[in-house]
C-alpha cells in the first residue's frame, strides 16, 4: 500500500515538473511575453523597455529565468500581480473559495442525477428511458455552457424573474439563503454537462458488473432484488466512478471558467480572464499551475479513495 | 488452391460493407448526418441565396426581430442581416473546426504511434507530455495561447489543435500496442521493412477505425472550443463572423433582443451535436465488439 501510494506521488510529482515546463515555456516563447503589458504604455522607448527587462531579469537566458521562477515558487513565492501588486498566492487563494463552491454544488448534483440516471438506464436496457436519456446525454455533451447559461439568464432571470442573473451575492446582504439563491443557476448551468458524462458511465460500468458471475451467484441464493442492486451491483459499478470524478475535474475546473464569466461569479475563471486581459503574466502562470495542481492533486485524491475502496487495486 | 488464395481479398470489401450498413442502421448517426449536411448546405449555398451581404450596415433596420423586412433570423446592432452572418460564421466556424480536427489528429496519430511501436522510455516520456498536457483545463490553456499571439483564423486553428491531440494520441498509442506484436507485423520486421514502414503503413491503417471515430468527436469539440474563445473575445475577430464572436456582445442584449443570442447557440448546438452522433455511430459500427452489446 505504502509502495503504490509513493509510486502514485512520484509520479504526480513527475507530471507536476512537466506541467511546469509546458506553462511557463508557453508563456514566455509567445510573442510580447512577460513584457507585452509595458510595451502598450505610451511614451516607452526601447531604453526603457530594457531597463524594465534587466530589473525583472527578463533579460537572462530562458533555462535560467524558469529555474529562478521554479526556486521561488517552490518556496511559497509565486510573484506579484501586475495589475495592484499583490502576492499571487493572496488573489488566487482570494478567489479560490467561490470557484470551489460552484464545482462542489455541480459536482454534487451531477453525481447524485447522473449516477441515478444510469443505474436505471442500465437496469432497464433497451427501453424507452433508457433511449430517451442516451440522446439526451448527447445533446447536453453539445450545448456550449456559456450559450446554455445566458439561455438559462434569458428565462430564470430575464422573463420568470424567479432567480437573480448573476454574481455570488447581494451587497448589504449575504445570508446563506442569498448565496444559496445566487448558486442555484450557475451550478445547474455547469452541472448539465457533468450529468450527461456521470449518467453515461454510470450505465456502461452497471452493465458490466451486471452480467458478472458473483451477481448471480447472489440472484441464485434468492435475495432479494432489491438488495443485489444496491449492495452488489451499485457498490461495484461506483468504484470505476471514484477515477472519473478525478478525470473529469479539468473538464469541471474549465467548464467553471465559462460559467464564471457569464454569471459573474468572482472565483478563479474569472480572475483568468480579467488577468489575460490586463496581461497580468504572473496571475495567469500562477493560475495555469494552480489548476493543474488541483486537477492533479484530484485524480491522486481519486486513486487514493479507490487503493482504499478497492481490494484489487491494492494488492497488485 | 485458388479458393484459399481469394478468401481474403473476399473477405475485406465484406467487411467494410457490413460496418457501412450498421452506420446506415443507426438511426442517430443518420439523423446526425442530415443535421450536418444540412447546415453545411445553409452555410456554404445560404449566402447566395440572401438579399442581404453579412457585412451590410443599415443603422434604420437595427435589432429587427426575425421575420420582420426579409430578415428570417432578424437583424443585430448595427442593423446586418444576422442570417446572412450566420452563414457566413458557419463557413469560419466549421472550417476551424476540421483544420483544427485534421491538425491535432495526425499529431496525436504520430506521438500514439511512436509510442505503442516504441514503447519503453519513449512511450513513458511521451505519455507523460500526454498526461501534462491533459492536467490543465484545455480552455485555460487555449486562453492562455489565444491572449498572447496575433488572433486569426490559422492562429487559432493551430492553438486548439495544439490543445487537443490528446485524446487521439492515447487511442493510437493503445491500439498499436495491442497490435505490435501480431503476426503481420513480425512478419514485416521479418521482411527487413524499416521501422517507419511499419509504423505508418502497417500499424497506423490498422488503426484507422478508433482514429476515424476519434477524429469525427475532435471536429465537435474544436467548433466548441472556437465558440468559447471567440465569445470571450479572444479566438476569431470581427469583422469576420464566426458562431461564437456572434455571441460575444449578445448577452447585454439578452432582455432587448433574445434571438442574437438563440440564433447563433442554436447553430453551434446543431453542428456540435450532428459530429457527435455520427461519430457514437461510427463508434457502434466499427467497433467489432459493439456487435455483442
Amino acid at each position: 500500500m505504502l509502495r503504490y501510494l509513493s509510486g502514485r506521488l512520484g509520479q504526480s510529482l513527475i507530471l507536476l515538473f512537466i506541467v511546469s515546463l509546458i506553462g511557463f515555456f508557453v508563456l514566455s516563447l509567445a510573442p510580447g511575453g512577460p513584457l507585452s503589458q509595458f510595451a502598450l504604455s505610451p511614451g516607452m522607448t526601447q531604453e526603457q523597455m530594457d531597463r524594465v527587462a534587466e530589473q525583472m531579469g527578463l533579460n537572462r537566458p530562458i533555462i535560467v529565468q524558469y529555474f529562478d521562477w521554479l526556486t521561488s515558487m517552490l518556496a511559497g513565492d509565486w510573484g506579484t500581480s501586475y495589475r495592484d501588486q499583490q502576492p499571487v498566492l493572496t488573489i488566487i487563494a482570494d478567489h479560490l473559495f467561490a470557484t470551489m463552491l460552484l464545482m462542489g454544488t455541480a459536482t454534487a448534483i451531477a453525481v447524485t442525477v447522473g449516477t441515478t440516471v444510469g443505474i436505471w438506464s442500465a437496469v432497464r436496457r433497451g427501453s424507452v428511458f433508457d433511449y430517451t436519456t442516451t440522446v439526451l446525454a448527447m445533446v447536453a455533451l453539445s450545448i456550449p455552457t456559456f450559450w446554455f447559461g445566458l439561455i438559462a439568464i434569458y428565462i430564470f432571470s430575464l422573463e420568470l424573474g424567479w432567480l437573480p442573473a448573476g454574481n455570488m451575492y447581494t451587497v448589504g446582504d449575504g445570508s446563506i439563503g442569498d448565496y444559496a439563491v445566487h448558486l442555484i443557476l450557475p451550478a445547474l448551468v455547469l452541472a448539465l454537462v457533468d450529468v450527461a458524462v456521470w449518467s453515461r458511465y454510470m450505465r456502461t460500468a452497471t452493465l458490466n458488473v451486471i452480467n458478472q458471475d458473483f451477481v448471480r451467484t447472489a440472484r441464485a441464493k434468492g435475495l432479494p432484488n432489491r438488495r443485489i442492486l444496491f449492495k452488489h451491483i451499485v457498490g461495484n459499478a461506483l468504484v470505476p466512478m471514484i477515477t472519473l470524478a478525478g478525470l473529469q475535474l479539468p473538464v469541471v475546473l474549465g467548464g467553471a471558467l465559462v460559467t464564471e464569466t457569464v454569471f459573474t461569479w468572482p472565483g478563479m475563471g474569472r480572475l483568468f480572464l480579467d488577468s489575460l486581459g490586463y496581461s497580468d503574466y504572473p496571475v495567469v502562470m500562477g493560475l495555469l499551475m494552480a489548476s493543474a495542481m488541483l486537477v492533479l492533486i484530484g485524480n491522486l485524491a481519486a486513486d487514493l479513495i479507490v487503493a482504499v475502496v478497492d481490494p484489487r487495486v491494492r494488492l497488485s | 488452391m485458388t479458393m484459399t488464395a481469394n478468401a481474403p481479398a473476399r473477405r475485406a470489401p465484406r467487411i467494410k460493407s457490413r460496418a457501412v450498413r450498421r452506420f446506415m442502421q443507426h438511426k442517430l448517426a443518420m439523423l446526425g448526418l442530415v443535421m450536418i449536411v444540412t447546415l453545411a448546405l445553409a452555410c456554404f449555398v445560404g449566402p447566395y441565396l440572401l438579399a442581404f451581404d453579412e457585412l451590410f450596415i443599415d443603422l434604420r433596420a437595427r435589432f429587427a426581430p426575425p421575420f420582420t423586412g426579409g430578415h428570417i433570423f432578424g437583424t443585430d446592432p448595427l442593423g446586418r442581416d444576422i442570417a446572412a452572418r450566420l452563414f457566413h460564421a458557419g463557413q469560419v466556424s466549421m472550417t476551424v473546426g476540421f483544420a483544427a480536427m485534421i491538425m491535432s489528429t495526425c499529431i496525436g496519430s504520430v506521438v500514439g504511434v511512436l509510442s505503442g511501436y516504441y514503447g519503453g522510455a519513449v512511450s513513458a516520456v511521451l505519455m507523460r507530455i500526454v498526461d501534462a498536457f491533459l492536467s490543465f483545463p484545455s480552455v485555460f490553456l487555449l486562453l492562455a495561447l489565444a491572449a498572447f499571439i496575433q488572433p486569426g483564423p490559422a492562429m487559432i486553428t493551430v492553438i486548439i489543435a495544439a490543445t487537443s491531440w490528446m485524446e487521439v494520441a492515447r487511442i493510437v498509442q493503445a491500439e498499436v500496442k495491442t497490435l505490435r506484436d501480431q503476426d503481420f507485423v513480425q512478419a514485416a520486421r521479418m521482411l527487413g521493412l524499416s521501422g517507419r514502414w511499419i509504423m505508418f503503413r502497417e500499424l497506423l491503417p490498422n488503426a484507422i477505425g478508433p482514429i476515424i471515430v476519434a477524429a469525427t468527436l475532435t471536429v465537435a469539440r474544436a467548433i466548441l472550443l472556437e465558440a468559447y474563445i471567440s465569445f470571450l473575445g479572444y479566438g476569431i475577430q470581427p469583422p469576420l463572423p464566426s458562431w461564437g464572436n456572434m455571441l460575444n456582445g449578445a448577452q447585454q442584449y439578452l432582455q432587448s433582443a433574445p434571438w442574437l443570442a438563440i440564433v447563433p447557440g442554436l447553430a453551434i448546438t446543431i453542428a456540435v451535436a450532428g459530429f457527435n452522433f455520427v461519430g457514437d455511430g461510427l463508434r457502434d459500427a466499427l467497433d467489432s465488439r459493439s456487435e455483442a452489446r
